[in-house]
């Protein structure tokens, strides 16, 4: 038992976390300070909500390209309407947005299921259509600052014991989807649909069906992130988070998420993004030139998968020992 | 001209010698068309009132201000293509396309039309001369002059660029460095890049109020990077400590100047620029300049222009925002 503990995928993340951290703190101690950790959680959080979509999908062996482009459809969406209604309650804001992003997956769900059109052909397609309606209805025009209303921009950064709101989702959505995952049907519908889609269908689980919801729920956390990510960021136009969707990828690979589909874990979807997360907030501070820092963050992904598959590799059987003996 | 004339004709005033030759027309207002990417933006909108400020000053001159509806090329060359028709004087043109313009303007310029090229070039053939609203040297002085207006005794200051490979933040950069020497007392403690992405320049903004604490100005010459750098300072509590500077747009750096995060940014100004394009169509049109390398021409209330081996000029330092003048411009561009 405690050998399986140690040897699991999300020990050696922490592991690997821990070490990274002792490693940025021998150049610049500051940064292992609770409130920067805080800080660096808080900027991560975003990454970490997506990563548990992504999670999800690559478990029913798909792939979502689409999830930065819902996320900034969704934030221009969201800003455009607080442009036009400064008093709607955030609450409605946030309903706005998640309403909008599940739509967004579900169109995803639908083609990938009743079409059985390939996901990632799907995704990329619908990632180039959100972009060119961001394009469209904001006319290539930015909404700033200024126009944002003072309750829209204050939600992700009111702060409640220590840790801005942005964070608290983040621990939330971590929550609820591992028990999702865990303790419900669906969560175990989507370990059967990608571990083994015949074995699923013989066992009673629509695997189109368990890849909608898939995408479904990858596109809701998409459009939550979508206004938390322009209200942060006080800004929205055509281009926010571009190629974040790969940032998305990697953290779930680094997390152990099997790309084959049926190996994954909200945990390690979590740490993956940490990971990734205190590497883009340390490069910054450790001061290494900013020609290396693209090849350092690119090499630690390398590692870090390359570590997965060692773990990952299927112990050979040895047929004919017997054989082998002999000769 | 030729409808002009009809109008006159059928209002009775009999000028056959008209119909034959612009010189009839020599007391008549001369026309100066500022041709713009499209029409209905406000950086624009504000040009075609500095041309129209240039030509009450000048007096005896009609600013004609068209454009396509869309920002495409062939929209323009219909345009251009309708005010050779109508024999204007001068075609000044921020053109959609540096190419795709030549031969229609070449054409206008064989009908003894005016062309100068502003804002966006055409190709060297297809201009009398162009006008760039500033100079990469202008620019990277500008850059570092802003952040030491306001530390008069000296201090650190970081700068966030776009991208390592960004060509023009890296001729500002080097242009700034150039004149360091005329700032005593600032010392540039290091250079970030944010590649143009709102996350990245917030987290890179973030990391240099970290690694150097006693950071006075972040310099910022990309309108990504200076936004996303004015919301670090506010979410890391430093307005007032470190200002945020550099080259953005009014509308989108109206709230960090109202929050106080930058004390002042800098980029052209659409109405100067309007002006002195007209001023220049003008001078030229009437003869009293010649657009060839190393000619001078005077832009009025803007100063003067020297043409390069290209007949290309830059007009002036960027202009300067701040609270004072940031609420006329945030709605224009």
């Amino acid at each position: 038992m405690l050998k399986r503990l140690l040897t699991s995928r999300e020990a050696l993340l922490v592991g690997a976390i821990v070490l990274l951290l002792a490693l940025i703190a021998s150049r610049f101690p500051a940064f292992i300070t609770p409130a920067n950790l805080a800080n660096v959680f808080n900027d991560t959080s975003p990454l970490i909500l997506l990563a548990i979509g992504q999670m999800i999908v690559i478990l029913t062996k798909c792939i979502d390209l689409s999830v930065a482009a819902n996320l900034a459809l969704t934030g221009m969406v969201v800003s455009m309407v607080n442009v036009a209604a400064p008093d709607l309650p955030i609450l409605v804001i946030l309903a706005i947005a998640v309403g909008l992003g599940t739509l967004l997956g579900m169109i995803n769900g639908v083609l990938v299921w009743k079409l059985a059109i390939p996901p990632i052909v799907v995704t990329l397609g619908t990632m180039t259509i959100f972009r060119g309606i961001i394009f469209v209805i904001s006319d290539g025009k930015w909404v700033n600052s200024h126009e944002m209303s003072a309750a829209f921009k204050a939600f992700p950064r009111t702060v409640l014991l220590g840790l801005p709101v942005l964070g608290w989702i983040a621990i939330l959505a971590v929550i609820l989807f591992t028990i999702v995952m865990t303790r419900t049907t669906l969560g175990r519908a989507f370990y059967a649909a990608g571990g083994n889609p015949h074995a699923a269908t013989y066992a009673g689980i629509n695997v189109g069906k368990t890849q909608f919801w898939a995408f479904t729920i990858s596109g809701a956390l998409a459009g939550l992130t979508g206004y938390l990510w322009v209200s942060r960021f006080a800004v929205s136009y055509v281009d926010i988070a571009g190629g974040f969707e790969l940032d998305v990828v990697a953290a779930c690979v680094i997390g152990g998420v099997s790309i084959m589909g049926g190996i994954g874990t909200v945990a390690g979807a979590l740490l993956g993004a940490l990971f990734l997360g205190i590497i883009k907030n340390a490069l910054p501070v450790v001061d290494i030139s900013p020609f290396w820092q693209m090849a350092i963050s690119g090499g630690a992904i390398i590692i870090a998968v390359a570590l997965n598959a060692q773990a990952n590799r299927k112990k050979g059987r040895i047929i004919l020992k017997r054989a082998e003996q002999v000769s | 001209m030729k409808r002009r004339t009809f109008t006159k004709l059928t209002a009775g005033l009999s000028l056959a010698a008209s119909l034959f030759g612009t010189t009839a027309m020599a007391q008549d207002n001369m026309r100066i068309a500022l041709v713009v990417k499209a029409l209905g933006i406000g950086f624009f909108e504000a040009a075609a009132e500095g041309a129209e400020e240039a030509a009450k000053e000048l007096g005896g001159v009609e600013i004609i201000y068209t454009g396509p509806t869309d920002t495409t090329a062939e929209g323009q060359i219909e345009v251009i293509n309708s005010l050779i028709a109508q024999g204007v004087d001068a075609i000044a043109v921020s053109a959609n396309d540096t190419d795709a313009l030549v031969p229609t303007l070449k054409k206008a310029m064989q009908r003894g039309i005016t062309v100068i090229s502003w804002d966006s070039g055409v190709a060297e053939e297809g201009r009398q001369m162009h006008l760039n609203p500033s100079s990469n040297a202008l620019i990277g002085n500008m850059i570092i002059k802003l952040a030491a207006d306001h530390l008069p005794d000296g201090g650190d200051v970081a700068v966030l660029s776009a991208t390592t490979t960004s060509t023009n933040q890296n001729i500002w950069i080097e242009e700034m460095t150039k004149v360091m020497g005329n700032y005593p007392g600032i010392n540039v403690v290091g250079t970030v890049y944010g590649d143009d992405l709102a996350d990245k320049s917030y987290r890179e903004a973030t990391g240099l109020m970290q690694s150097y604490p006693d950071l006075d100005a972040i310099i910022a010459p990309t309108s990504v990077g200076i936004v996303a750098a004015a919301q670090a300072v506010v979410d890391a509590g430093k307005v007032g400590q470190v200002n945020v500077t550099g080259l953005g747009l009014p509308s989108e750096m109206a709230g960090a100047i109202e929050n106080g995060a930058s004390q002042s940014f800098a980029i052209w100004n659409p109405i100067d620029l309007g002006y002195s394009a007209a001023m220049i169509a003008h001078a030229l049109a009437s003869g009293a300049a010649t657009a060839e390398p190393g000619a001078e021409i005077s832009i009025g209330r803007v100063g003067t222009i020297t043409l390069d081996e290209s007949t290309s000029a830059a007009m002036a330092d960027p202009f300067v925002y701040d609270a004072s003048n940031i609420e006329q411009f945030k709605s224009i561009f």
